[in-house]
């Protein structure tokens, strides 16, 4: 007979507050949980989503992140397929590194001259084998993002794809099947025909215009005058970003660096790096920061929620509101503890003289009542934790899907809380450890209790 | 030989501004291995005097020697220690732990004590034996009768084999039949077990069973003669 079989036994024998008093602490365990699965897969789905489009890592110049947005062109790599030749030989990067690809950005206008309007773009040149090896990241399991090859795939060497935005404004919605893409009202007279100076332009690849969808995509160059492409679009891909669906066209990396660099050698604007384990960035990061040291050009190695600042502002808000779930559950255990054990000291004061006339020490009445607190908290968070697998289990196979913020289709609403054992620890610890801080207060009054005064108590 | 001295020991209790004087200057012995009673009239002290002779309570001034052991020296932890230790106590109300069988009862104090578990196990069979409940060992107290738990009561007291055993108006909450029963087991555990039973009492039963009488009025003692006798 110890200090917990007593303490358990003191626990059955007030059957229904303990049950009342762990049904409290299950249901809190169940929301933290539940919301914390929640929270875990929008941040595994976003990091997912993140490193399948833009890698962990990317090797930039210096200056590229913030200035190069206007004037891609002058902040290129040198020399970028002896640099990625270098990083994937590279004993140590190897065994981390699952995708080297380069992308070329570049600024530009895009036409359609046969329905006389343009608007500036933004686009960006790809390699579109190593793009389709990005897709493939799925160290999380993710259920609902589909590994897709981009749409550029097996494309002709002059293809396009747009985004939506770019598609309507450039009146190309019919052709591309693009669907709830209205026709607006004609605001200016139309122009009929490409400007003469534009038509003066080079034209880099007349040939292979044969597509139906045509556009023009006039770039600025890294020196000297604009280049001029015609593009066949293949597709308007919707980019849930509007800012970015208005803007975006993707292209493949050759025909950027037409554009950009024309005869001149050929740069590119990031090396997108991937690795197969987002926990091995920081050693990637140190070895790439290694590597690119004292080379010619200044490089720098950017992680990828340092190139998408949303997945830290979508991230940190979800982890507020969790916090602040936790924080109020927290709140509810202590005082739903501390209230049982407050009526169980008060119910027992007769037991507690009784104890003590036998010679059980003051911390020997501690101990009883911080005992069934603990006994309480695990109780609570063993059987609150069971419960929560079985809800994420039955959420996760109820078919409810959702649509997370810069997404274009809705995805399965899951809960990930089965193999999150940090989650769950934490979760167990942190009920367990407020269980015993509320019986604490509690146990130390029935410690304290003059012994003559408890033993009186009607 | 005296198991207990009491020397000029008073005890007050504040009721709001009033001062009540439970005790007043009371000094007296009670022999080892004898049947002392404490006997006066309700609110005449005995509940209060018992309180001080068991450690669970300390006097306004003067002091208490239990066993040889001045119960004023000592701090908390050390005063809990030696009631385990050297004091039995037998309730009114039994006061047994409810969720304890009447076994786990009678080995708490072993088990408080360090006693190792064959060990415990052997005394509490013993002395279940002793008061006659050796069938009833595995009964929880609420399934057992007032006299069969105020048994228990006892056995537990005893299981340490205590220098001093502390009732206080153990038959109060027994039918005089049941009382009397419960008397001549105390009696007899008291010869067996050469311990000294102090009992406050009503009970007429009780007084003729005593070999000493402590008679207190008023917070005093009624009869010098009987501490003499006592001593
Ligand atoms: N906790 C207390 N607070 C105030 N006064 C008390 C307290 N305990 C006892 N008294 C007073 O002290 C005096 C002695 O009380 P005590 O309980 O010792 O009497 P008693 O002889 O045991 O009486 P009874 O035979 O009714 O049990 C009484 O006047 C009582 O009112
Ligand atoms: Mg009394």
């Amino acid at each position: 007979m110890n200090t917990l079989q007593l303490a358990a036994r003191n626990l059955i024998r007030n059957r229904r507050r303990t049950l009342t008093t762990l049904l409290a602490m299950i249901v809190g365990v169940v929301a933290v949980l539940i919301f914390g699965g929640y929270d875990r897969n929008i941040r595994l789905g976003l990091e997912t989503d993140f490193v399948r489009g833009s890698g962990h890592l990317q090797i930039q110049h210096r200056d590229y992140f913030l200035f190069g947005s206007g004037n891609p062109a002058a902040y290129g790599i040198r020399d970028y397929a002896q640099l990625m030749q270098k990083l994937q030989a590279d004993p140590q990067l190897v065994p981390l590194l699952q995708v080297v690809t380069p992308v070329l950005d570049l600024g530009g206008i895009a036409g359609n001259f046969a329905a006389g309007v343009s608007r500036t773009v933004y686009g960006r040149g790809v390699d579109v084998a190593g793009q389709n090896q990005l897709k493939q990241w799925n160290a999380y399991r993710m259920v609902g993002l589909p590994q897709r090859s981009v749409a550029l795939t097996g494309t002709a060497p002059n293809a396009a794809v747009v985004g939506t935005g770019v598609a309507r404004v450039l009146q190309l919605c019919a052709a591309l099947n693009v669907a709830g893409c209205p026709q607006p009202l004609p605001v200016h007279p139309q122009g009929s025909a490409m400007p003469a100076d534009l038509a003066a332009l080079p034209v880099v690849a007349p040939a292979a215009n044969v597509g139906r969808v045509q556009i023009e995509l006039l770039a600025a160059r890294a020196s000297g005058a604009p280049n001029v492409a015609s593009l066949q679009v293949v597709k308007a891909e919707q980019q849930g970003v509007k800012a970015l669906d208005d803007i975006s066209v993707q292209l493949h990396l050759a025909q950027a660096q037409q554009l950009v660099y024309g005869q001149d050698t050929p740069q590119v604007s990031a090396i997108v790096l991937q690795l197969r384990h987002s926990s091995d960035m920081p050693a990637a990061r140190a070895r790439l920061v290694q590597l690119l040291q004292g080379g010619s050009q200044p490089l720098v190695v950017q992680d990828f929620a340092t190139l998408n600042p949303q997945y830290g502002q979508i991230t940190g808000m979800f982890a507020a509101i969790l916090g602040f779930v936790a924080v109020l559950i927290g709140a509810i255990v202590l005082f739903t503890v501390g209230n049982t054990m407050s009526m169980a000291v008060v119910e027992r004061t007769v037991e507690i003289g009784t104890l003590r006339a036998l010679g059980l020490r003051q911390a020997g009445i501690r101990r009883l009542f911080v005992s069934e607190g603990l006994l309480l908290g695990a109780g609570g968070a063993l059987l609150g934790s069971l419960l929560a697998l079985g809800v994420a289990w039955l959420i996760n196979h109820s078919g409810l899907t959702w649509l997370p913020p810069g997404n274009s289709e809705r995805i399965p609403l899951l809960v990930r809380v089965a193999g999150e054992y940090g989650m769950l620890l934490a979760t167990a610890t942190g009920l367990i450890v407020l269980s015993v801080l509320s019986a604490w207060w509690p146990a130390r009054r029935a410690a304290r209790l003059d012994i003559v005064e408890a033993l009186r108590h009607a | 030989m005296s198991a207990i001295e009491v020397v000029n020991v008073s005890r007050r209790y504040q009721l709001g501004s009033v001062a009540v004087p439970a005790l007043r200057d009371v000094s007296l012995r009670i022999a080892a291995n004898a049947f002392t009673v404490l006997s006066g009239p309700s609110g005449s002290g005995k509940s209060t005097l018992l309180n001080l002779l068991g450690g669970l309570d300390h006097p306004d001034s003067g002091h208490v020697i239990v066993a040889g052991q001045r119960l004023d020296t000592l701090d908390d932890n050390r005063l809990s220690d030696f009631r385990a230790r050297h004091i039995g106590f037998v309730f009114q109300h039994f006061n047994l732990l409810p969720v304890l069988t009447a076994r786990e009862n009678v080995e708490y104090p072993l088990l408080l004590a360090g006693v190792a578990a064959s060990e415990r196990r052997r005394r509490s069979t013993e002395l279940l034996d002793a008061v006659g409940l050796a069938d009833r060992a595995a009964n929880l107290p609420g399934q057992l009768s007032g006299g069969q738990r105020q048994r228990v009561a006892i056995a537990r007291a005893l299981a340490l084999r205590p220098a001093l055993v502390l009732a206080d108006e153990p038959t109060a909450n027994l039918d005089s039949h049941t009382g009397a029963a419960i008397i001549a087991l105390m009696r007899d555990m008291q010869r067996q077990y050469q311990t000294c039973f102090v009992f406050s009492s009503h009970d007429a039963q009780l007084l003729a069973a005593a070999d000493h009488a402590v008679l207190l009025r008023d917070g005093q003692l009624q009869a010098p003669a009987a501490v003499q006798e006592a001593a």
